[in-house]
């Protein structure tokens, strides 16, 4: 075998790897178009749950629940079964199954975003006189704001890393550079199975750092370093 | 569940289907024990692994912050990134399916075992360096017993996500059970194939969680009857 990594740089170096129909540039913009849809379809679904049941302080159990069970199911298996249900193949069922695995860390960040609000600014707005939802909008949710930014960020970097996996499917974004190497033989394609791997790594590092940038800018000052990132993230860890 | 379909002379094309799995239960079988075999083996290493690595992170404070931040990237690399990164030196088997899976529920197992460790008691820690007991001494007597709980933790997490790790596995051709639920899909959309793979990968993981659980109640009789 000769060089993987050699030829890996010469798979990137070459522009019509880049620019050509399929290209890393096509898979690019399908990778980015399907996480981002799920991660909105997520946050769609999960953070108003999770507010709200984060408020009423039940469903605590739910929220354990929901990411137990997420984290046991492969993302293969829905990957594959939800393409024969009545979402049909390509894109929507890609989506859906990608937003499955974004919800249980926006759920649980927005569950202890809101339970962790001081409880008494929380009684001092209803002496004050506001109603139920009104200490939810007014009180809750703003200082669960650092709490929802780490769970998004969570969230956004699982989706897409796991939006490789898509390429099992044919339902395109960069892991299809991976299979479509691996579809070769492993001498043949070695190459640009790593360049594939250096892409699809590389974005989700990227992803990582710009988002840990906003949670940093979103979060006020006096809020920081109350709990270290590692915490509150590991509340919902999941494979991708 | 829809056994009576596989009565009919035509069965169609079910999710659940009794007779697929009677007629093809050698491939299961084998399957099944190829997906728990992987994942023991993985948890196991990475327990080896994580374990010297926690304690290593516990006694030099210095050393928490790389280990953890380590950790912490390999965890940000999409699984398919990693198998694209080790297949082309490894090969195509068990042997990269493995490497990819430990290195996941590495971080798993160290940051909940190292949190086990920082929630000792300093008093407890102070009484036992009192009775005269040593670095070592401490630490498998006191420090790591305590511990156990968070380590138990970290075990049963990254348990259940190896299984589910482990179908990933089908793009060097040692999958698993993500083997059945790949092949389903090519065979022309064939449902039971895919369910069954599906249920049984949740079941593994829900069993080995279950035993994981017993193990630590069995191993912390002080704990029992306290409410977790």
């Amino acid at each position: 075998m000769s060089n993987p990594v050699g030829e890996a740089v010469r798979w990137l170096n070459d522009p019509l790897n880049w620019t050509n129909p399929g290209g890393v540039l096509d898979r690019l913009g399908e990778h980015l178009g399907m996480s981002a849809a799920a991660v909105l379809l997520g946050c769609l679904v999960a953070w108003p749950l999770g507010l709200w049941l984060g408020h009423t302080g039940r469903g605590g159990g739910l929220v354990v629940l929901v990411s137990n069970v997420t984290l046991a199911v492969p993302t293969l298996a829905l990957l594959t079964i939800l393409p024969l249900t009545f979402l049909g193949f390509g894109r929507p069922s890609v989506v859906v199954a990608l937003a499955v695995f974004a919800v249980p860390p926006l759920l649980a960040n927005a569950y202890t975003g809101v339970r962790q609000a001081d409880p008494e600014a929380r009684d001092a707005a209803r002496g004050m006189g506001l109603s139920g939802g009104q200490v939810l909008r007014r009180v809750e949710l703003p200082l669960a704001v650092p709490y929802l930014a780490a769970g998004f960020r969570t969230a956004a970097v699982q989706v897409v890393a796991t939006a490789a996996l898509a390429s099992f499917v044919n339902g395109g974004g960069l892991g299809q550079i991976i299979r479509a190497g691996f579809g070769l033989d492993i001498a043949a394609g070695g190459g640009q199975i790593i360049a594939g791997g250096v892409l699809v790594g590389g974005l989700a590092m990227l992803v990582e750092l710009v988002l840990a940038l906003v949670e940093r800018l979103v979060t006020p000052r006096s809020l920081r370093p109350a709990r270290s990132r590692a915490s509150r993230r590991a509340a919902a860890v999941a494979g991708s | 569940m829809s056994f009576r379909l596989s009565y009919r002379a035509d069965p169609g094309n079910p999710w659940f289907s009794w007779q697929y799995v009677r007629d093809n239960s050698d491939t299961i079988l084998a399957a099944l024990r190829d997906h728990a075999w992987l994942t023991a083996r993985a948890v196991l290493i990475a327990a080896l692994v994580a374990l010297p690595l926690a304690v290593a992170a516990h006694w030099y404070r210095s050393l928490a912050g790389p280990i953890l931040a380590l950790t912490g990237v390999l965890y940000t690399i999409p699984s398919l990134a990693l198998f694209a990164f080790l297949a082309p030196y490894l090969g195509i088997g068990a042997l990269t399916v493995l490497s990819v899976v430990v290195l996941y529920a590495l971080l798993m197992i160290v940051r909940n075992a190292l949190a086990g460790l920082a929630q000792v008691p300093p008093e407890v820690r102070e009484a036992a360096e009192g009775m005269g007991y040593g670095r070592w001494g401490r630490l498998f007597r006191v420090e790591l017993p305590l511990a156990l709980p968070g380590v138990l933790t970290g075990l049963r997490l990254a348990t259940v996500s190896t299984v589910a790790l482990v179908t990933v596995g089908v793009v060097v051709g040692r999958g698993g059970l993500g083997q059945l639920i790949f092949a389903g899909f090519q065979n022309n959309f064939y449902k039971a194939e895919i369910m069954t793979g599906t249920l049984l990968c949740v079941l593994l993981a829900l069993a080995l969680d279950l035993l994981l659980a017993g193990l630590g109640r069995a191993v912390t009789p002080w704990l029992r009857g306290r409410s977790r």
